[in-house]
């Protein structure tokens, strides 16, 4: 299926079923990552039951330096 | 004991993260400054390279707080978004609202600070804004209900010091919640400055992280802010037109 991941189009294998699946594809599961799904803010407890459907819109973002 | 809503610190300075050298130079940088609190930012992820080393990694998050920024934003509903992505994370509860209404100063924009800061305060968050050294700003920020009032000394990473100390003594004078002095500073003496003005705290990366040698700069200003503090806990004379002998007058053999 296609999602929209961080502004770009991207090609992910269809077993993946769950925002914490994506994230163990792309081997993010064990970084502070917070996730951003069709505009809705996504809690960390709640990334293993959310849902992921071909054509979601996702933000993956994470803390960086800053003042 | 530095204050802000339900948390303590004993640290009266807010340490950025931005802009060092390397993450080995930051790390000493940061164990050197005593810091508590650690502002950080929140940006998109490269997901195709998750071994990308990451600062958060190598700290001890036992012993820091961790004090998101928004910037970037330029309304206050980006700001709002931000801080929602920052607190799902589980890391933190506090914010420092940051919105930029010119890119050119970096100045903040005071009605989209107001709204974010009103709105995040709904939303439960311990909300520290940086704004302007306005002083009715600063009085409505904080009857809004922030945790914190954290004025600018000058334009961000500037280092222009404090420019209107004036101002900033009013609104450390009329504030009931901490005061912590953020942006501008370039020296450890702007710090201590800002110190013995009766601020509560200084936030600042660039003096720092910029700096020839960032680690021996994080101790100045670790020495600077604990000194300015003192000095203003002493209470400093006043200042005299004319000269006052330091050695008495009386006694004196020839005269």
């Amino acid at each position: 299926m296609k999602l929209h991941i961080n502004g770009d189009m991207v090609e992910v294998p269809d077993t993946i079923t769950t925002v914490s699946g994506l994230l163990e594809h792309f081997e993010l599961n064990n970084k502070v990552v917070m996730v951003e799904r069709n505009e809705d803010i996504l809690d960390k407890e709640t990334l293993s039951e959310t849902k992921v459907e071909d054509g979601d819109k996702l933000e993956i973002v994470q803390f960086v330096g800053g003042g | 004991m530095l204050k802000i809503g339900n948390f303590e610190f004993t640290s009266r300075l807010l340490l950025g993260t931005g802009k060092y050298p390397d993450f080995d130079t930051q790390k000493k940088a940061v164990e050197v400054s005593e810091t508590d609190i650690l502002t950080f930012t929140v940006r998109r992820m490269n997901i195709f390279e998750p071994s990308q080393p990451n600062f958060l990694e190598k700290l001890d998050l036992e012993k820091y707080t961790l004090l998101p920024n928004t910037a970037g934003a330029k309304t206050a509903e980006e700001a709002v978004r931000f801080a929602k992505l920052a607190k799902a994370s589980g890391l933190c509860d506090m914010v420092k609202v940051e919105v930029i209404g010119c890119q050119k100063t970096l100045l903040p924009d005071p009605v989209e600070t107001l709204k974010a800061t009103e709105e995040l305060l709904k939303e439960g968050f311990t909300v520290l804004p940086y704004t302007s050294d306005d002083v009715l700003l600063a009085r409505r920020l904080e009857e809004l209900g922030a945790h914190a009032i954290m004025p600018g000394a000058s334009p961000i990473g500037s280092g222009q010091g404090i420019i209107n100390p004036l101002n900033l003594s009013f609104i450390i004078e009329q504030s009931n919640v901490p005061v912590i002095v953020d942006a501008g500073i370039g020296s450890p003496a702007d710090a201590a400055i800002a110190m013995e003005l009766g601020a509560d705290g200084v936030l600042l990366n660039t003096a720092v992280s910029a700096a020839k040698d960032p680690v021996k700069m994080a101790e100045a200003m670790k020495l600077a802010i604990e000194a300015g503090r003192l000095g203003f806990e002493a209470g400093r004379i006043p200042k005299k037109r004319y000269a006052t002998a330091s050695s008495p007058v009386e006694g004196l053999s020839i005269g």
